[in-house]
């Protein structure tokens, strides 16, 4: 185990490095170089010879990329991407303001699609082929294609507009603060409630038909079928025997399907006006703040690395057979 | 030796000199079993026929829904506008004599426009009385904001939803088909890099990735498809390793290479046509969710520009409208729906017709 931690810890590194040179790539995609871009978006284009050297000397434009590079990664790892073209704040505490929000999100998201999927897929793989399995298995077929923006309009159409149950602007009312502790709670809640089913169904699908496939699995097995033959009841044999070893693969997925849901959150964010990193970001390109873009692409990447990682040691941790050969 | 035994040695010299051959004809055979399998499964043929419907439709799309008659008189003469919009012809024929024609004139006029579409509407044609009309006799799905049939919209935007999808996982698919084929083959640092390269794609959200890059590039339907490209090919590339490394020990490889086949050879000849089929189904998968990825895109703004328009870019238009015209967000929504669930049956269906654990020769 401890050789293993320490092997999946070394091959950090290399990722991580190719992650700064994907980011540093990104950057000299930009047609032209960033110092005209500002120039022409917010300076007067015919800006002094003298400011034009200092914005170059400070974004480094007049040195070679290899140095540009290195200058970048010493100042990446005391975490300073630098300061918002926009308004002149540090990318990290921009960034830092909005994290919470995706969080909130994310989690309510993804313990929702846990506590769903888990019954729904143990329920079709234990009744195979039953009525339950099909429909189930059609819907969330169904589910999975169906687009989120899609699906965010349709029920902003229906609950927010037609029926006027639930806001879909934003984290809190207007007049939150005056609520009282629990109304400020319910207020919150109630806002969270579609961006979190847009966000949730597709991954929902996703992994209820994960759990359905690996308990399928685990079923066939033979110490399933020893449980059987001692007598023991279903009931048992599937919670206590069955149930646990399906629960090492989703550790896996759980890691695996961060990326999926901060990809979505970028879209209904901005739909839902849900003010965390997904919005910041598309504002961010919408408004071609680069160092921000950057920099919460580097962030979101390292966050994506470490969760996949942990999900690793934890998998390894859960299931003694997995070695790293 | 008689003629029929010598014939047989020359058969077998000619497959124990010439493996490549025999190794692409059990490649075919196994197309063709997959092939067989696959139009058993009813449900993976209805996917396959919406797309090819859909192929058809939106190749169609001048033909089909354009406020240019397809046959109509001028000057004694028989022009045909709306055909000459079809692929190939619309490089070479052009009608000058018609340029400054208003069609949307003339379309009503039956002496002059003999023949026209069965939605006599062009997706830019805009009328400005015409706006937000409810679905109804002349308009089936209704207009938008500026008098367009959303129909005829939708029909051409099919077209460039199915070329994305296409287009990108091309290129997703050529790019891993060589880093896995690469890795699995070689295996050793190469792999060990390659999987790093892998691993740091999966890295970046795609869509953060996706956008990143757009943010520097003009926003154009052509960025979109490469961009897609070269984010989406990392499941491909690891479906191929695994596949290569399976393959690259077996019998007939350690043949090629006892012959002296050259290592560039042995991989795209003998391992790669018995490895497609794992990479293939991602790649159908990937062009359903190509497709979900440019109509986010566009939805968003930074996919398909104005005067084109796609299913995601009509969406986009309707978010501002929904509380009166539903008709501009449900029916392009349903379109799209409809085209990844059928590329996503047909993955499905491609995938159990090509699992090597059910024996292939059962029903060959």
């Amino acid at each position: 185990m401890l050789a293993y931690t320490l092997r999946r810890l070394a091959l950090i590194v290399p990722t991580l490095l190719g992650i700064t040179i994907v980011t540093f790539a990104i950057v000299n995609l930009a047609p032209g170089d960033p110092v005209e871009v500002i120039q022409s978006g917010q300076v007067d284009s015919r800006i002094s010879r003298e400011s034009y050297q200092a914005m170059l000397e400070l974004y480094g434009l007049d040195q070679p990329l290899y140095v540009r590079y290195i200058t970048w990664l010493k100042r990446l790892a005391t975490l300073d991407f630098g300061e918002s073209f926009i308004d002149h704040q540090p990318v990290i505490r921009k960034i830092g303001e909005r994290l919470p929000a995706t969080l909130a999100l994310n989690i309510a998201s993804l313990f929702l699609a846990l506590v769903v999927a888990i019954p729904l897929g143990l329920i079709s793989a234990v009744k195979q082929r039953s009525l339950f399995d099909k429909i189930g298995g059609t819907a969330l077929y169904m589910l999975y294609s169906l687009p989120e923006f899609w699906i965010a309009l349709l029920l902003i159409l229906l609950f927010g507009v037609k029926l006027g149950w639930l806001p879909f602007y934003g984290m809190e009312s207007i007049n939150a603060h005056e609520l009282g502790f629990f109304g400020y709670v319910w207020d919150r809640l109630r806002h969270m409630v579609l961006p979190t089913i847009c966000l949730t169904y597709g991954s929902l699908a996703f992994l209820s038909r994960f759990v359905r496939g690996s308990t399928l699995e685990v079923i066939r097995q033979d110490f399933v079928r020893t449980a059987r033959a001692k007598g023991l009841e279903e009931n048992d044999i599937i919670f206590k025997h069955v149930f646990k070893n399906t629960l090492i693969p989703i550790l896996t997925l759980v890691g695996l399907l961060l990326p999926t849901l901060i990809s979505g959150s970028i879209i209904l964010e901005s739909i839902f006006s849900w003010p965390g990193i997904g919005d910041l970001f598309f504002d961010s390109v919408s408004a071609r703040d680069y160092p921000v873009v950057l920099g919460l692409s580097f962030i979101t990447a390292v966050l994506v690395l470490l969760s996949t990682l942990l999900a690793d040691l934890l998998y390894a941790w859960a299931d003694p057979r997995i070695t790293y050969e | 030796m008689s003629d029929e035994k010598k014939r047989i040695k020359e058969d077998e010299g000619l497959r124990f000199a010439d493996p490549p051959r025999r190794s692409i004809t059990a490649g075919a055979g196994f197309w063709q079993i997959v092939w067989r399998r696959l139009r058993r499964d009813r449900f993976a043929m209805t996917g396959f026929f919406i797309i090819v419907f859909l192929l058809v439709l939106s190749y169609l799309a001048p033909v089909v829904a354009n406020n240019k008659p397809i046959v109509m008189r001028h000057n004694d003469r028989l022009y045909f506008p709306a055909v000459v919009e079809l692929a190939p012809l619309r490089w070479f024929v052009k009608y000058p004599e018609l340029f400054t024609m208003d069609f949307d004139e003339i379309k009503h006029d039956r002496s002059v426009a003999l023949v026209m579409p069965i939605i006599p509407y062009a997706p830019t044609a805009t009328a400005l009385d015409e706006r937000f009309i409810p679905p109804g006799v002349s308009h089936i799905f209704g207009t938008d904001e500026l008098g367009r049939d959303v129909l005829s919209m939708m029909i051409h935007g099919a077209g460039i939803s199915l070329k994305v999808g296409i287009v990108a996982m091309g290129i997703a698919l050529f790019i891993g088909l060589i880093v896995g084929a690469l890795a699995g083959y070689y295996g050793g640092v190469i792999d060990i890099a390659l999987s790093r390269v892998i691993e740091v794609v999966i890295c970046f959200p795609f869509l953060f990735l996706i956008l990143a890059v757009i943010a520097f590039l003009p926003p154009s339907i052509y960025n979109i498809m490469i961009v897609i490209g070269i984010t989406r090919w990392t499941d491909i590339a690891r479906y191929t390793r695994g596949e290569f490394i399976r393959l690259k020990d077996r019998e007939f490889t350690e043949a090629a290479r006892a012959l002296g086949v050259s290592d560039p050879k042995i991989i795209f000849k003998h391992i790669m046509p018995n490895s497609l089929a794992p990479a293939l189904v991602t790649m159908t998968f990937g062009i359903a969710n190509a497709i979900l990825i440019e109509a986010a895109l566009s939805f968003l703004g930074l996919g398909v520009q104005p005067p084109l328009s796609s299913w995601g870019s009509i969406l986009s238009g309707a978010q501002k409208v929904i509380e009166f015209a539903w008709w501009i967000t449900t029916f392009p929504g349903i379109a799209i729906f409809i085209t990844v669930t059928a590329y996503n049956i047909l993955g499905e269906g491609l995938r159990d017709a090509s699992d090597p654990r059910i024996a292939l020769g059962e029903d060959g």
